[in-house]
């Protein structure tokens, strides 16, 4: 009861409520914009929350999130570009039934079925999270370790593209959080002599550099791609027949979607196209899809929107992000001097419950701009490229050399920029450098302290029976995409 | 040299020292190695103030993994073949040429300049001719960054010509 009334504490507080208008506002019009997204725009908004205290700040990028994560749809079915990687599988039916004079309808569906995957999967994020969290309780440094290279390992093999290559990039990540001072022995790692290394490298460079800078090489080399927007009337809320039609399909990719999303790997886009493959294979007809399938757009939008929720699990219940907004969000959570984990449950629960109601809210509030305002934002996508990457990269840049005053981080920026650039070139997704960055410390940090209460028996790691589990689990993930014959 | 790559850019077979695949793998690998023999010069923890591994040991660890799994990635590349890829255009390398402007104004004269040059060079180069744009993104938008930043988060900018003559 004391948690019901923590959930719905934002309600009443005009402070919360404004801040997530603007994050859902934010959200949408990040979603809409190509190239852009939850993740960037999370990441450039990172500097600004410090002048926030941490609920309203979290609360801030958990509607970005939310709404940002719909907001690809707008794009999805209007351009045939998806706003965010989630909205991808949007296209497919999207496009074409906005093709057939029916964009609002497929709107409407997005909207309808958006808003329901997320609230189902807020409501798995209340329910199950403190469970995680009352499991984790019983961890310790080694199982920390065994869960941290658990979630990796799910993150190559159910990640986007080669699962060796995300190993590469994970491993990559990892490597990047060693930089620095050694935790343990304050021995200079990495640092070339530079002094601004020795605190190591920050987040916000690596991840403004990855997600907005690389973006920005990639816009370069799509000048001459042309749009042929889709015109919208306005949103039409879905007939009774769609309902009839699609219900079960929402549903269903919500449960996926949730289920995917707490799985730490790319969360949504690879829940939006299980729940759109899923939608084909139950549905009555099939060959309908890829020519304007209502049921392909409900099992897309509710699949990505119910990963929100899922992502947010393992994030919160176990401070190892569930996708790469999550670990923006995680970040926000750090630098708040917020440590997610088992110990938040028990000493802030009104903090966590007050984002879990934040969410529900958000994805409340995305139903009633969406509904009213889709016609408002997909103009936004008229903002043409020439003008708007330049105005990202002042952001960008400014922000970045905002949180340490440092023309390092900024140097930083540009060269994770390029790196990334090259490695989208490549094949190699930029997630796994992400949320190995992430978890560096703590894989590291966890491997060294229980070798020290091992007393360097690396046998003991076995003896454990959590450990154990992890690593047969993630030896399973591992083999996963070689019996999916996934390619290389 | 320039022929062959055009032959690339045609689809016809290539040897293997010109596949993406072998470059990639080949800088991957060798900046690797490079990291690795830099891990033999970190300082060495004595024995008895040791905590279970010396802090060599885990980037040494990673970087193994790396070479390896570049290696098998390369090995696959030989059975299953990279989608080439196209040819990077010239908008591509004016803003990546941007970027070393960037980092040599700001550094040198000032901070705000270095993003009005990029911001206007780049906007003309990707096409916009319209000069009260480029002025806009270039000028007027970077200022109301400038000032948000600097009100709002309290934030000092590095000093230089134009950041000076605002401060002063």
């Amino acid at each position: 009861m004391e948690n019901l009334s923590f959930i719905l504490a934002p309600l009443f507080s005009s402070k919360l409520l404004i801040v997530l208008f603007l994050g859902t506002l934010f959200g949408l019009v990040l979603g809409v914009l190509p190239g852009l997204g939850p993740t960037t725009g999370g990441a450039l908004i990172l500097p600004f929350t410090m002048t926030l205290d941490p609920i309203s700040a979290i609360v801030l990028l958990t509607a970005i999130y939310c709404a940002g994560t719909y907001g690809g749809a707008i794009t999805a079915i209007l351009i045939n570009t998806p706003g965010t990687p989630a909205a991808a599988a949007t296209c497919l039916d999207g496009y074409p039934l906005a093709q057939k004079g029916e964009a609002g309808r497929a709107l409407g569906m997005a909207t309808v079925s958006s808003v329901v995957g997320g609230l189902i999967s807020v409501l798995v994020l209340i329910f199950f999270a403190p469970l995680l969290a009352q499991l984790a309780y019983e961890f310790g440094q080694p199982e920390y370790f065994a869960l941290a290279i658990f979630g990796l390992t799910m993150l190559a093999s159910i990640g986007e593209g080669s699962p060796i290559k995300n190993l590469i990039a994970g491993a990559f990540g990892i490597l990047i959080s060693t930089v620095g001072k050694d935790f343990m022995t304050s021995i200079d790692r990495f640092t070339f002599g530079i002094n601004e290394l020795t605190e190591g490298i920050g987040f916000i460079p690596v991840v403004v550099g990855l997600f907005a800078i690389s973006e920005m090489l990639t816009q370069s080399t799509l000048l001459n791609q042309v749009f042929n927007r889709v015109a919208l009337k306005a949103v039409k809320l879905p007939t009774k027949d769609d309902y009839k039609k699609t219900w079960k399909t929402i549903l269903r990719s919500s449960g996926i979607g949730s289920f995917i999303g707490v799985l730490p790997a790319e969360g949504g886009t690879v829940a939006s196209l299980i729940g759109y493959s899923e939608a084909k294979r139950w549905s009555k007809k099939p060959e309908d899809f890829g020519k304007g399938s209502i049921e392909g757009i409900a099992g897309a939008e509710a699949a990505n929107n119910a990963a929100t929720g899922g992502a947010m699990v393992p994030t919160l219940a176990l401070g190892i992000p569930g996708s790469a907004t999550t670990a923006v969000i995680l970040t926000g959570l750090i630098i708040h001097g917020v440590r997610p984990g088992p110990d938040l449950f028990r000493e802030q629960p009104e903090f966590l419950y007050g984002i879990f109601g934040s969410m529900l809210i958000a994805n409340i509030l995305f139903f009633i701009l969406g509904f009213f305002g889709a016609k408002l934002f997909a103009r936004i996508t008229l903002v043409p490229n020439k003008l708007l990457w330049p105005m990202i990269f002042a952001i960008s840049v400014c922000g970045t050399y905002s949180l340490s005053q440092s023309l390092t981080d900024v140097w930083i920026m540009l060269l994770f920029g390029v790196i990334g650039f090259f490695m989208r070139r490549y094949g190699f997704s930029v997630v796994p450098v992400i949320i190995g960055l992430i978890l560096g410390e703590l894989v590291e940090g966890t491997l060294r302290q229980s070798l020290v209460i091992f007393e360097g028996n690396w046998l003991m790691f076995f003896q454990r029976p959590i450990v154990l589990i992890f690593f047969i689990l993630s030896l399973i993930a591992l083999g996963f995409p070689l019996i999916k014959k996934k390619k290389i | 040299m320039s022929n062959v790559r055009n032959k690339k850019r045609a689809g016809s077979s290539l040897p293997f020292f010109f596949k993406d695949s072998t470059i990639v793998s080949f800088i991957i690998i060798l900046i690797s190695s490079i990291l690795l023999y830099i891990t033999f010069t970190f300082d060495i923890v004595p024995p008895i103030l040791n905590r279970g591994i010396q802090p060599a040991t885990f980037p040494k660890a990673l970087l193994l993994l790396i070479i390896s799994l570049t290696l098998i990635i390369f090995f696959l590349s030989i059975k299953k073949p990279w989608k080439e890829e196209k040819k990077l255009p010239t908008e591509f390398y004016i803003t990546l040429g941007c970027f070393l402007l960037f980092l040599f104004v700001s550094k040198f004269l000032d901070f705000f300049l270095g993003i009005s040059l990029l911001s206007a060079i780049v906007s003309y180069f990707w096409g916009e001719r319209r000069l009260i744009f480029i002025l806009f993104v270039s000028i007027l938008f970077p200022i109301i960054v400038f000032i948000f930043f600097e009100t709002i988060l309290g934030l000092r900018f590095p000093s230089g010509i134009i950041t000076d003559l605002y401060y002063s």
